[in-house]
């Protein structure tokens, strides 16, 4: 666990993207603000298309063209968001870094790991040493259980989850202080997955990084990280320590997705109605009412405001606050049918 | 495999020493010389039976063979040997027009739904394809039949999906236009090939009850191939766990999961990330991943990961590598300069069934006390499988136990393939 009383490494404050598109602009993240502190892993957790990993790519300055940020991260001090594309270009890698989800696409098939790893450490120390490059470099492999006869050899002659090793070792070979990580066990079989969330685990441990883990794996969130966020729609809805936040969610998709999730001890099987809702045009007010079973009148008008909660975090939900409700506002949604041919 | 007493519910298929190779074609000058480039055994001599009305559930990681099994079920994988027996008929050995006849009863829903749909065919078409195949020439009589489909698996209103292409649906809807597709010849048998690993969390719930409730209304027999133990402790009657090729461990769901007797289902339960975080994944977990099947390890194909392999798991000396290099991760890197030295190379450790070899270039003694060293430290499995170590030349001989193979039996309530569970005498 991290030292509350740090400084934060990171700190975003109303990270909003937009994607052009022609039918017009898609609010992909919406006023997303969260803190990171040195050693301490945030799991960003959400279905696909909630904007989870446009806000990691965001973060990064790897958006695609047609994209459009705003809202202000600070980074030691300094906004990243208004730094100029040369400042970003110096901080990432030796700053940012990133471990993407498919480590076989991210690797030059025909450069060896040792080329990788020189390139990598001599574009951002280029008075090291070819010796010194190299001893960071195995260190580094070493740290991640890849022994260094294998220092020499090309990505191919890697299995799947030493390469996904390769790509963590080369992303923290610079040390950086802030690491995106998007799903990086997701295209891995459950041992070598497991045996990834344990390095993942024991990064903070032995690199003090700040870790930002995408995934839309609650189970690798409650095996990793010290507190989640979850995401819906482009918010996070609800944010705090992840034993506090599973045991006992605030906001009814955090229950909901809880209560979905198949694991073993599954005895019935949960699922939310519906499936998210088109980004372009939004609903108005909460933007899971039209799935929530708890949903009041309320929901469908008015956009609830982030409360904090009673064992810290914060949660956006109109059940949680922060002012009382009349009657009227209280009273339950009517929902429209959902069938099935809505969902996901 | 003979039938047993416990047995409940007609055998709906007889799956019997099937094995499923493939040839693998090397480079153009090694075939030009007509060197052997090996084969891939992606089903090796497996003994299966589908019970009428069950889940089978075939569990294991990529490579592990199940979605070939599973396409072998179809005829869709060539035999290389074996039978599979289905309504008097052997499977393994029809031809290409006999297999499309077989398919009325056994159908397939493919793991990825927007690979497995054609995106320039309509909903209606799609689904209606396998109709046209089978003989149903009239049109009014296959929409008919389509629009039944659709809204049993819950597509409705029905009207607006006919005309809709793959793209304009969503993923959970997407798979259930490929059920649609699967259960419209109204098939005894659906192999469903992780049907759900696709999808978000909040769908999966919600196609595996559907699959449920099609298998009530159809009365369909199920064979569900996932690397998913949550799921299939869920909707899983029997579980077959698959490694390299094998099934390392049947029998019935409840069993698997109170008592798993394989070290390789052990490990597989242990390592599920679990949403409980008071309940953490293991720190015991094997090393390394699936191996190559076109060189498969020799004895127990798990036993370079297995934290317990025994004397005669078959160790060899592709084992001895993976442990020096093992070791070295732990070792700074001025240890590892100098005992690298002392062993010298390694590539003469990398052929595959070798049980002698000798090892280290620095003479017999420094090489013998390194080993010696590197055995007290770390207590590896592989020390258990030396059976000799001796000075030659200026090294090491080491000599490995005969290893064995081990068959299924039966353990319990289910069967298994590892030494650990021994034949039982008969009474």
């Amino acid at each position: 666990m991290s030292d509350l009383t740090t400084e934060p490494v990171i700190s975003a404050r109303d990270v909003r993207v937009w994607y052009g598109t022609t039918r017009g602009a898609i609010q992909a993240v919406d006023g997303v603000s969260f803190d990171l502190r040195p050693g301490e892993t945030l799991g960003l957790v959400g279905e696909s298309g909630c904007g989870k990993s446009t806000l990691g790519r965001g973060l990064m300055g790897l958006l695609p063209d047609g994209a459009k940020r705003d809202g202000e991260v600070r980074y030691r001090g300094r906004d990243i968001f208004a730094m100029s594309p040369k400042e970003a270009y110096g901080l990432r890698g030796s700053d940012l870094g990133m471990i993407f989800q498919e480590p076989l696409t991210r690797l030059n098939p025909l450069m060896r790991i040792s080329e990788h790893f020189e390139e990598t450490i001599t574009q951002h120390e280029p008075k090291l040493s070819k010796d010194e490059v190299r001893t960071r470099a195995l260190e580094a492999l070493r740290l991640m259980g890849i022994p260094p006869t294998r220092y020499r050899s090309y990505p191919h002659e890697f299995s799947g989850g030493m390469r996904q090793r390769l790509m963590i070792a080369l992303a923290l070979v610079l040390r950086p202080a802030f690491v995106v990580a998007d799903e990086p066990t997701t295209a891995l079989d459950v041992l070598v997955e497991a045996q990834i969330v344990q390095i993942l685990n024991d990064l903070r441990r032995n690199f003090d990084t700040a870790l930002l883990l995408i995934t839309h794996n609650v189970g690798i969130v409650a095996e990793a990280c010290d507190r989640v966020a979850v995401m819906y729609a482009g918010r996070i809805v609800e944010q705090g320590t992840v034993a506090d936040v599973f045991s006992n969610p605030q906001h009814p998709y955090t229950r909901e997705l809880l209560a979905s999730t198949i694991s073993l001890s599954t005895t019935g099987l949960r699922f939310i109605p519906g499936s998210p809702p088109d980004l372009i045009d939004p609903p108005a007010g909460c933007r899971f009412h039209p799935r929530c079973p708890d949903a009041m009148r309320i929901c469908a008008s008015t956009s609830p405001i982030p409360t904090t909660r009673e064992a810290g975090g914060t949660v956006e939900c109109w059940l949680r606050g922060p002012r009382d409700l009349t009657p009227a506002e209280r009273a339950p949604l009517a929902h429209e049918e959902l069938s099935d041919a809505d969902e996901a | 495999m003979q039938t047993r007493p416990d047995v409940r519910g007609d055998v709906l298929m007889d799956v019997r020493e099937l094995s499923v190779h493939y040839g693998l074609r090397g480079g153009s000058l090694a075939r030009l010389l007509g060197r052997e480039s090996g084969t891939v055994r992606a089903i090796d001599g497996v003994d299966l039976q589908l019970r009428k009305g069950e889940v089978l559930g075939l569990v294991g990681e990529s490579g592990s063979g199940k979605t070939t099994l599973g396409r072998a079920l179809l005829g869709l994988a060539p035999a290389t040997s074996g039978s599979i027996l289905f309504q008097d008929r052997d499977i393994a050995t029809l031809s290409g027009r006999e297999r499309r006849g077989i398919r009325r009863h056994i159908q397939m829903a493919f793991q990825d739904p927007n690979a497995a749909l054609n995106p320039s065919m309509t909903i209606e078409e799609a689904v209606g394809d396998a109709l046209r195949v089978h003989g149903v020439t009239s049109a009014a009589e296959r929409r008919a039949r389509v629009i039944e489909t659709l809204e049993r698996v819950g597509l409705a209103p029905v009207e607006l999906f006919l005309s809709k292409y793959p793209r304009d649906l969503s993923g959970g809807q997407k798979q259930r236009v490929v059920l649609a597709r699967s259960i419209i010849l109204k098939p005894d048998v659906l192999v469903a090939d992780e049907p759900i690993s696709m999808l978000d969390m909040s769908v999966r719930a919600k196609i595996l009850q559907l699959m449920l409730d099609l298998k009530q209304d159809l009365g369909l027999t199920y064979v569900y191939i996932t690397h998913d133990l949550a799921s299939a402790k869920y909707f899983c009657d029997r579980i077959a766990i698959m490694y390299l090729g094998r099934v390392v461990e049947i029998g019935p769901t409840e069993e698997i999961f109170a008592q798993p007797r394989h070290p390789y289902t052990q490990a597989l339960l242990r390592a599920i990330p679990d949403p409980d975080p008071s309940r953490m994944v293991a720190r015991d977990l094997p090393r390394g991943e699936i191996p190559d099947a076109a060189a498969p390890p020799t004895g127990c194909s798990f036993h370079p990961r297995c934290p317990v392999a025994q004397a005669e798991c078959g160790w060899e000396a592709r084992d001895l590598r993976t442990m020096l290099e093992s070791h070295w991760t732990r070792a700074t890197p001025e240890e590892y300069v100098r005992q690298a030295e002392v062993i010298g190379d390694l590539s003469h450790l990398d052929s595959p069934g070798v049980q002698t070899v000798t090892l280290g270039a620095g003479g017999a003694e420094p090489v013998q006390a390194l080993l010696d060293s590197i055995r007290s430290a770390e207590d590896d499995p592989l020390w258990r499988g030396v059976a000799e170590m001796a000075p030659e030349g200026s090294g090491v001989r080491v000599r490995f136990h005969d290893g064995v193979d081990p068959a299924l039996r039966r353990a319990g309530g289910v069967d298994v393939a590892c030494v650990l569970y021994p034949e039982t005498p008969a009474p």
